[in-house]
């Protein structure tokens, strides 16, 4: 049975230098890359013979739900999970795996994405319920609505849109060319949630905090319109939308805040 | 019980809080109650709770609304969760937890949970396994993760609130919620009194082993799914929480009953749910009628077809419980060798269409969408012109930490006792698939994310009246406590850092669940299953020469991480297979070909599991009890393996009979008056929509 063949960039500890290993395993049906990563574990020896400790990486659920797995495979920023070996690699050519190159290494393909959670409470992404006892149903919704929300609302927090904009500087990037100039873009994650909860009946009350909170430094008008979180997104998420739908109603209350003035 | 120990502040001036390990559903609610009630917390995680298993849960949460005016009511859900899980749950906490399913429900959508809506822009319910009733929420097919990030999000929020003293002053640098992602759970604190005082964990970043005080101490952690190898769960589920409690002393109950799945896509590393949703909304299973069609299931014409659930079970059709439904997909491909033929490997292989090419694109989109696409991406073929092909996976287990719960005179669980979901080691609780408290031997679908809200509901009061009436607070215990305890798990995990034999764990753990996969699941039998109990001690013997593959200090080390695992993963599996070799009867997931019928005057009680021997797996044994004897604040607590069915009485269970599940003849008389308009179903076949199509 043919191999599958792997090459991948290693990484020892955080802030350590990268190297590459190739690895070489055996063919199954219904493989993908994680199933490739785990042979690794049962033998973790490189294709030159070379013992090796086993390849480290981050995986939960396996089904592209819960965003843990994302790594370049081949280059491209995607669930290694959804990546399938036969469709990769159809005539046994190598697949390379690398970790994501905007969060900060953990252990080779393992990345640290906490800045994401961070934003998360940066935007105040949750809605200002009373408290969890019983206050019987929530407000009515219209399907319509519905419908729109639902797409934003899969996001998981994956990271791909993150990786793919060139506005998001690389970590340790110290200098002043590398990061763009008025601090750390937020991303289109962030400000898709604040556009899911300011649609939100109840979450409208607290709109305006969330606009806040992508107005100015880092905010939504740091976005370049490069359009690549879109075109990455595994749940095809309308990312392009939703910054389009925060910018203008951040001008409105740019505008609105200075004509009250 | 004086006032130091209720004052948020220790007196060496820490901040006192209570712990919750795990951030799935039942975790992230425990830990929103805590917060409610004024209690600080700790909470630990595998991985980022947003990523916690219950984002794999697809088809909805069930609450009897009765939004379509069907006669479904909480009492109907109550007999229905009941004769689905053959009799085996206690009945007052699936009472609570029926009665309390609308308000959850409202309460999610409260959070901003997209569901999906009615025209009138109410909640909008569909049909799930086991019942005729609209009865099951849903946000698309995510309706897990949808209810993950609404609690999560709940969380976040008091990640960002303040914890205030005794005179309602901010304390500085002190949030209501510390969150410790990457952080194994390696042990409880557990005093010379037998109280838990807290845990020990293991920070996955940098391998540091540290001990965390805590009032009171909830494992939400999940089930051991992955003991069986490749099933419907994520990676991070071995159960090696509850094994290492279970070491230290909590009694494990009904460990064998695990539910199997009938519909999953076969996969090299997992296999991955078609959720039953997919049947709720008209999704119909079957084989060809000739063993040998040649034809694609897209060109077998219809009276070439066998829908094989249907023509036994005319009322629950596609929708029969899940163990009666992959028993039966299980006979038709093993036994009768009639799963879906292959002409290229000119063999039967164990795979059954499941079908939704006849439904209209639309409303599949609309509902079904996130889990079509996971069949698209995964099985690489279009499933809105080919049928799926499917076949039953390991997928949820009933059994787990034994834990109590106190009963009302009318039947319900009092509410903020500290007995709800307290397991017998006083101090810890247990809350989610990791309890087993609410499903007897056979869950209903949408039922999980239901008891996991509920168990933690009810588990965050307990806690609150635990902590408060608590003598003592682990927060002013000696440090020498912890100190202990943080050495003891220092040393272990340095001995695995140490291990040079020639087994790869791995490896081994392939061995393992192969055994517990082919001949612990679906039929047990008593010559395979002493087989299986040899195999065992044969792993757990091998496991003491494990070679570690990577000796890495001071960073990330997976493989050391997986030994520990693969040991607490063993002491499991003994659990779940002598529970099985004893159980001489079938109810349920649990089926004896020897013994096929339900036994109520031998087995009609809960399996009691105690630990014997050493920690760690090896020359351990399992010691079955029929009572339970705790002491909680100082008063004794006695339990025993009777199974409380005061409310609905048993009767056997056939769904081969139209509306078999919640039958008003079943009903004792009080409780039948008490509901009797709102129980008496007008004609639950009518209700069926999905399937009238």
């Amino acid at each position: 049975m043919r191999p599958v063949k792997l090459k991948i960039k290693r990484q020892d500890g955080p802030r350590q230098p990268s190297y590459w290993q190739s690895f070489s395993v055996p063919w199954q049906p219904h493989m993908n890359v994680i199933s490739a990563l785990m042979e690794i574990q049962k033998r973790p020896v490189t294709e030159g013979g070379e013992r090796v400790t086993p390849v480290v990486w981050e995986c939960v659920c396996l089904e592209e739900v819960c965003g843990s797995c994302t790594m370049l495979v081949n280059g491209r920023v995607r669930q290694s999970c959804s990546a399938m070996v036969d469709a990769l690699a159809s005539n046994g050519e190598t697949i390379t795996l690398e970790p994501m190159t905007k969060f900060p290494v953990v252990r080779d393909l393992v990345v640290d994405r906490s800045r994401m959670f961070d934003d998360l409470k940066r935007v105040r992404a949750w809605i200002q319920i009373d408290g969890s006892h019983a206050l019987g149903p929530g407000p009515r919704q219209s399907s319509e609505n519905q419908e729109v929300a639902y797409p934003l609302s899969r996001c998981m927090t994956c990271g791909c849109c993150l990786e793919a904009c060139p506005q998001i500087a690389k970590p340790g990037a110290e200098s002043a060319t590398a990061r763009t100039a008025r601090g750390d873009f937020v991303g289109a994650a962030a400000i898709n949630q604040v556009r899911l909860f300011n649609m939100n009946p109840s979450g409208q009350m607290h709109a305006a905090e969330r606009l806040d909170a992508v107005m100015g430094e880092g905010g939504v008008e740091d976005c370049g319109k490069a359009q690549n979180c879109a075109a990455v997104c595994p749940k095809e998420i309308p990312l392009v939308d939703s910054i389009a739908v925060v910018g203008r109603a951040a001008t409105k209350r740019m505008l609105l805040g200075w004509l009250l003035k | 019980m004086g006032a130091t120990s209720t004052s948020i502040r220790s007196q060496s001036g820490k901040v006192r809080r209570a712990i919750v390990v795990g951030g799935g559903l039942a975790g992230l609610t425990t830990v929103i109650k805590l917060c409610e009630a004024g209690v600080p917390v700790d909470v630990l995680s595998l991985v980022p709770v947003r990523r916690s298993h219950s984002v794999c849960a697809q088809g909805g949460i069930n609450a009897s609304v009765n939004t379509r005016g069907e006669g479904d009511s909480p009492q109907v859900h109550l007999e229905e969760t009941i004769y689905g899980g053959d009799f085996l749950a206690n009945q007052p906490p699936v009472k609570g937890m029926c009665d309390a399913a609308p308000n959850i429900v409202f309460m999610l959508d409260r959070m901003g949970v997209p569901f999906n809506r009615t025209p009138e822009g109410l909640l909008d319910f569909r049909r799930f396994g086991g019942t005729l009733f609209h009865r099951t929420a849903f946000a698309g097919a995510t309706t897990g993760q949808q209810l993950l990030y609404a609690l999560d999000e709940q969380v976040r929020r008091w990640e960002t609130v303040d914890v205030e003293d005794d005179k309602g002053a901010t304390i500085p640098g002190e949030k209501m919620v510390r969150k410790f992602e990457w952080w194994d759970f390696l042990s409880l604190v557990i005093d010379d009194a037998g109280l838990c005082r807290g845990i020990v964990a293991q920070d996955l970043k940098t391998m540091e082993v540290r001990a965390f005080p805590g009032d009171a101490v909830c494992l939400a952690t999940g089930g051991p799914g992955i003991l069986f190898g490749k099933s419907t769960n994520s990676v991070i589920n071995t159960g090696t929480a509850a094994s290492a409690a279970y070491q230290q002393g909590a009694c494990y109950a009904n460990g064998e009953f695990i539910q199997v799945h009938p519909t999953a896509i076969p996969g090299a590393d997992k296999l991955r749910l078609i959720s039953e949703s997919v049947r709720g909304e008209g999704g119909r299973i079957w084989v060809p009628r000739d063993p040998k069609e040649q034809r694609s299931g897209r060109d077998v014409p219809e009276n070439a077809r066998d829908y094989f659930l249907e023509e036994r079970y005319p009322a629950y059709g596609n929708l029969v419980p899940r163990d009666i439904a992959s028993r039966e997909l299980f006979r038709k491909c093993i036994h009768e060798r009639r799963g879906i033929y292959n002409p290229r490997s000119n063999k039967n292989e164990d795979e059954v269409y499941l079908d939704v090419t006849h439904l209209p694109r639309e409303v599949l989109k609309k509902k079904l969408a996130g889990v079509l696409e996971i069949y698209e991406k995964f099985a690489g073929e279009d499933p809105f012109t080919n049928p799926m092909r499917v076949f039953p996976a390991v997928h949820y287990s009933m059994g787990g930490l034994w834990v109590d719960f106190e009963r009302t005179a009318d039947g319900s669980v009092a509410l903020g006792s500290p007995r709800n979901q307290a397991t017998n080691i006083p101090g810890l609780y247990a809350a989610g698939e990791c309890d087993y408290q609410y499903h007897g031997a056979n869950r209903l679908g949408a039922n999980s994310l239901l008891s996991c809200i509920w168990a933690g509901t009810i588990a965050g009061p307990a806690m609150v009246t635990y902590r408060k009436n608590l003598a003592k607070s682990s927060w002013d215990c000696p440090s020498s406590l912890f100190e202990r305890a943080e050495k003891r798990d220092e040393k272990k995990f340095a001995a695995i850092l140490a291990m040079e034999g020639d087994e790869n764990a791995y490896a081994l753990h392939d061995e393992l669940a192969h055994v517990m996969l082919v001949d612990c699941t679906i039929e047990r039998k008593n010559a395979t299953l002493d087989a299986v109990l040899a195999k065992i001690e044969e792993i757990a013997d091998r496991s003491k020469r494990l070679g570690v593959t990577d000796r890495a200090t001071g960073k990330m080390n997976q493989g050391a991480q997986y030994v520990r695992h693969l040991r607490n993963m063993i002491v499991l599996a003994r659990v779940i297979a002598q529970g099985a070799r004893n159980r001489d009867e079938s109810r349920g997931a649990h089926y004896k070909p020897e013994a096929p019928a339900r036994d109520d005057a031998a087995w009609l009680r809960t399996t009691l599991a105690l630990h014997q021997g050493e920690v760690d797996g090896a020359a351990a044994a399992v010691r079955f009890v029929r009572e339970v004897d705790y002491p909680l604040l100082g008063a004794p607590v006695h339990a025993t393996d009777a199974v409380d069915v005061s409310l609905v009485r048993p009767r056997p269970r056939k769904y081969e009979a139209a509306d078999a599940a919640n039958r008003a003849s079943a009903r004792p008389p009080e409780a039948g008056a008490q509901n009797a308009p709102a129980a008496a179903p007008t004609n639950p076949r009518t209700g069926n929509r999905a399937n009238a199509r």
